[in-house]
């Protein structure tokens, strides 16, 4: 994928001023037996806290239940904030009123990973594009036209009117998720949560959709959040990488800084399991972490990895919980192997 | 969803059963209809009621008419002969001083291979005080004259032939309705021919009338024949037919579309909406639906609309509430429902817009098959004897075939014509709703 490559890292924005800052972000779950008393608390998402900027794409990456989603969908008012804030411009999300959480959500485009799910099926396509425009206020339907046309000409739907009456069924998986990102796109948004936007998708598609919502970033300069479990196509695509643990985020890195070194033991491995079409690869032996992702419920004490860690220091990692060492000044690790390098 | 509708309606095609049940079903709509236009309601209940005397000249326990294309014997329908709508039948002689002679001659061919039911002469006069004398005598084809008798006529007078014992001493016993159109030779077959009835009446006043109506009763009458209180059965036969579907449609709908309503705020809103629901659900399954309709039948009201009423309040929070909730449950975690909340849909939008429509096509068919059950159970309330008090129904038909010992006294017509149109509804619904079943769920379409 080459035409994916980007120059990195002159022109990211440092000055600018963050779109979207996450502070001490916690969602939990409660978990109640017999509808009524509570059992406990899954910590989907504990403790999270970083800025996204505009123009810039930050990939979250970490295997299934690391809580990657419910960062995305507490990101989108879907789940409840347990504890901590979000700022969207500035402005604490938990002061909003009803208007200005329509604005907010104006603000960010959502895509979904499995582009036929993400569409109700008894809509047709001008349904679904209007739908977020009616609630959002959008109601002038001169308006209402003229974006449906803007968004299906980015996202290159084409003969437009050839597929407003349809059904999504009638699309194929790539006009699916190029819908998807019609309706992220209707209520020009300056950022979108893009959550495993292309892991359904053939591979042939895939590039496609990548290289569209390239872009509609470059257009509009967006801010995205990719979240994936696919790093093949996170180093063509982000200027940072976050990489998420048991609901923590445990690594974050300049796309560049982490590609050449990861820190922490677990991103290490996680880069170690990427499959590469390498012919070397068949005499190697990957050294893939044993064990299961923690428990959520009851997370084990200090570090979450400390059970799966070859590195594990006893005493240290297992009591206490690592704090952020920023090793480098684009690269910090949650881990205690660092407590000494900063 | 206007897709799958409209493709759903062109597979009907495809379907033999969906096109049966579809004609029975608008057969009895329009049925409905034309009962609803021809009877109004409140004529309907009046008729039904028999007030003002309206079945005075209908005959008692008749068959259906359209009986006689089977008899070999053919049976008489009633004849009805009247002065009132026919002045040529009377003739009025003034004798001066008030008086005068008002004779009336009633002409009539027999040919049918039965007796008549009954015969009766109305008779009515208008007077101040002196009352019209009236005279009649009977002819009978081969010229024998019977004398019926004499009397002094009232405004509104019922000479019944048939219940006149002195005429039946005259016939020798035999009962008059035999009697007088028994061949002498053999008084068990009708002399066929042309009989009059021959009424000789006196006026004693200035303005004074007398006019008269003669009924031959039938053995056969109408569509569908008469019941015990000689009601024409038609009546109750086609006002049976909106309050059938009114009752069936309303309580299926009213089961089934607020019980998916519950059922999706049930899921979406969960902790204790969903609670609330689920524990008085439970509560309504085990409650027994016939013993509670029959105590409010005894002891409240027998009104059709109180007892559709407790149908669908206790079938609201029926067994529908759980599959309603199972369906929702898969629903509320699609994608395109995350989506929605993502950009800012309600809960009122989410239900109706998003989670619903999704829901509908299993809806259709379950909705259509339910509608027999509650017109099957209308008339199960209504044999019970717990059916609307004022309204003809199907089941009230039943209800009085039981009570009046229908098939044991050979009236089957009383019971196969409701129980008939019974199975006709529950059929084309039953029909409809398993086609557009196998329509809607795709993989019951190979069984």
């Amino acid at each position: 994928m080459p035409s994916l490559a980007r120059t990195l890292p002159e022109e990211q924005p440092t000055q600018q001023k963050a779109v979207l800052r996450v502070e001490d972000l916690h969602t939990w779950f409660e978990v109640r037996r017999m509808g009524f008393f509570k059992a406990g608390d899954v910590r989907a998402l504990d403790g999270a806290s970083f800025e996204l900027y505009a123009g810039e794409t930050i990939s979250i990456v970490g295997e299934s239940g690391c809580g990657k989603s419910t960062l995305a969908k507490t990101i989108l008012g879907i789940n409840h904030i347990t504890k901590g804030s979000i700022f969207f411009d500035d402005e604490d999300l938990s002061t909003l009123d009803k208007e200005g959480w329509k604005r907010y959500r104006s603000n960010i485009g959502y895509i979904q990973q499995d582009p036929y799910g993400a569409l109700p099926p008894f809509m047709t396509v001008k349904r679904i594009l209007e739908e977020p425009m009616k609630i959002n206020g959008v109601r002038d339907k001169a308006e209402q036209t003229r974006r449906i046309r803007q968004v299906l000409e980015e996202v290159k739907l084409a003969p437009i009117e050839d597929f407003l009456p349809k059904f999504p069924h009638m699309l194929s998986g790539g006009q699916q998720q190029r819908l998807v990102i019609a309706r992220a796109m209707v209520l020009e948004p300056k950022m979108l949560i893009a959550d495993e936007p292309v892991s359904m998708l053939d591979a042939s598609v895939r590039v496609e959709i990548l290289q569209l919502l390239q872009a509609l970033q470059r257009r509009h300069n967006l801010a995205i959040l990719y979240i994936t479990h696919d790093l093949s196509t996170v180093r063509y695509f982000s200027e940072r990488i976050f990489a998420m643990y048991g609901g923590k985020i445990i690594e974050k890195s300049s796309t560049a800084a982490l590609l050449e070194q990861p820190l922490h033991p677990y991103t290490a491995a996680l880069f170690e399991a990427t499959s590469d079409p390498d012919a070397e690869n068949l005499k190697t032996f990957k050294d893939v972490p044993a064990g299961e992702p923690p428990s959520l419920m009851n997370p084990p004490p200090g570090c979450r990895f400390h059970p799966r860690c070859r590195k594990m220091i006893k005493g240290l990692c297992d009591v206490q919980i690592p704090p952020e060492f920023w090793v480098q000044e684009d690269h910090a690790a949650a881990c205690w192997l660092y407590k000494d390098e900063v | 969803m206007k897709a799958t509708l409209s493709n759903a309606f062109h597979q009907m095609k495809r379907y033999p059963s969906a096109v049966v049940g579809s004609i029975i079903i608008l057969l009895l709509i329009f049925m409905a209809i034309y009962a609803m236009i021809a009877i109004p309601y409140g004529e309907a209940v009046r008729l039904w009621r028999g007030a003002d005397n309206v079945w005075v000249q209908t005959p008692r326990n008749a068959r259906p008419a359209w009986l006689n294309y089977f008899y070999q014997e053919k049976q008489p329908v009633t004849m009805r002969m009247t002065t009132e709508d026919n002045p040529d039948l009377k003739s009025i002689v003034d004798l001066g001083g008030g008086v005068a002679t008002s004779d009336f001659l009633f002409e009539f061919d027999y040919q049918y291979d039965g007796f008549p039911s009954e015969i009766s002469v109305f008779l009515n006069a208008t007077f101040a005080s002196a009352r019209p004398n009236v005279a009649m005598k009977w002819i009978a084809p081969d010229g024998r004259e019977i004398q019926l008798g004499e009397l002094a006529v009232r405004t509104n007078e019922n000479f019944s032939i048939s219940q006149d014992t002195r005429i039946q001493r005259r016939l020798g016993g035999a009962l008059p309705e035999k009697g007088l159109f028994a061949d002498p030779a053999d008084p068990n077959k009708v002399l066929k021919g042309t009989y009059q009835l021959v009424g000789e009446g006196l006026i004693f006043e200035e303005g004074s009338t007398v006019d008269a109506t003669l009924v031959v009763y039938g053995q056969l009458h109408g569509l569908a024949g008469t019941d015990h209180r000689r009601r024409d059965i038609t009546v109750a036969l086609l006002w049976g037919t909106p309050v059938a579907l009114s009752f069936g449609l309303v309580a299926a709908v009213g089961s089934s579309i607020v019980t998916m309503f519950l059922g999706a705020a049930s899921v979406w809103f969960g902790g204790w909406v969903d609670w609330l629901i689920r524990r008085i659900n439970e509560v309504v399954m085990i409650l027994p639906l016939l013993p509670i309709l029959i105590m409010v039948g005894l002891f409240y009201s027998r009104s059709i609309w109180v007892m559709l009423s407790v149908v669908i309040l206790l079938g609201i929070f029926g067994s529908g509430i759980l599959s309603y909730r199972s369906m929702f449950l898969q629903v509320k975690e699609s994608g395109y429902i995350d989506a929605a909340r993502a950009y800012g849909a309600g809960n009122g939008r989410i239900i109706v817009r998003y989670m619903i429509p999704k829901i509908i096509p299993t809806l259709i068919p379950g909705f259509v098959t339910q509608v027999p059950a509650f017109v099957f159970l209308e008339a199960t309330l209504a044999v019970l004897g717990l059916g609307d008090p004022v309204l003809p129904t199907w089941g009230k038909l039943l209800n009085d075939a039981q009570t009046n010992g229908a098939l044991f006294n050979g009236y089957f017509y009383w019971v196969l014509e409701p129980a008939f149109l019974l199975i006709l509804a529950g059929l084309g619904f039953a029909m409809l709703g398993f086609a557009l079943d196998r329509i809607f769920n795709p993989r019951l379409r190979g069984i």
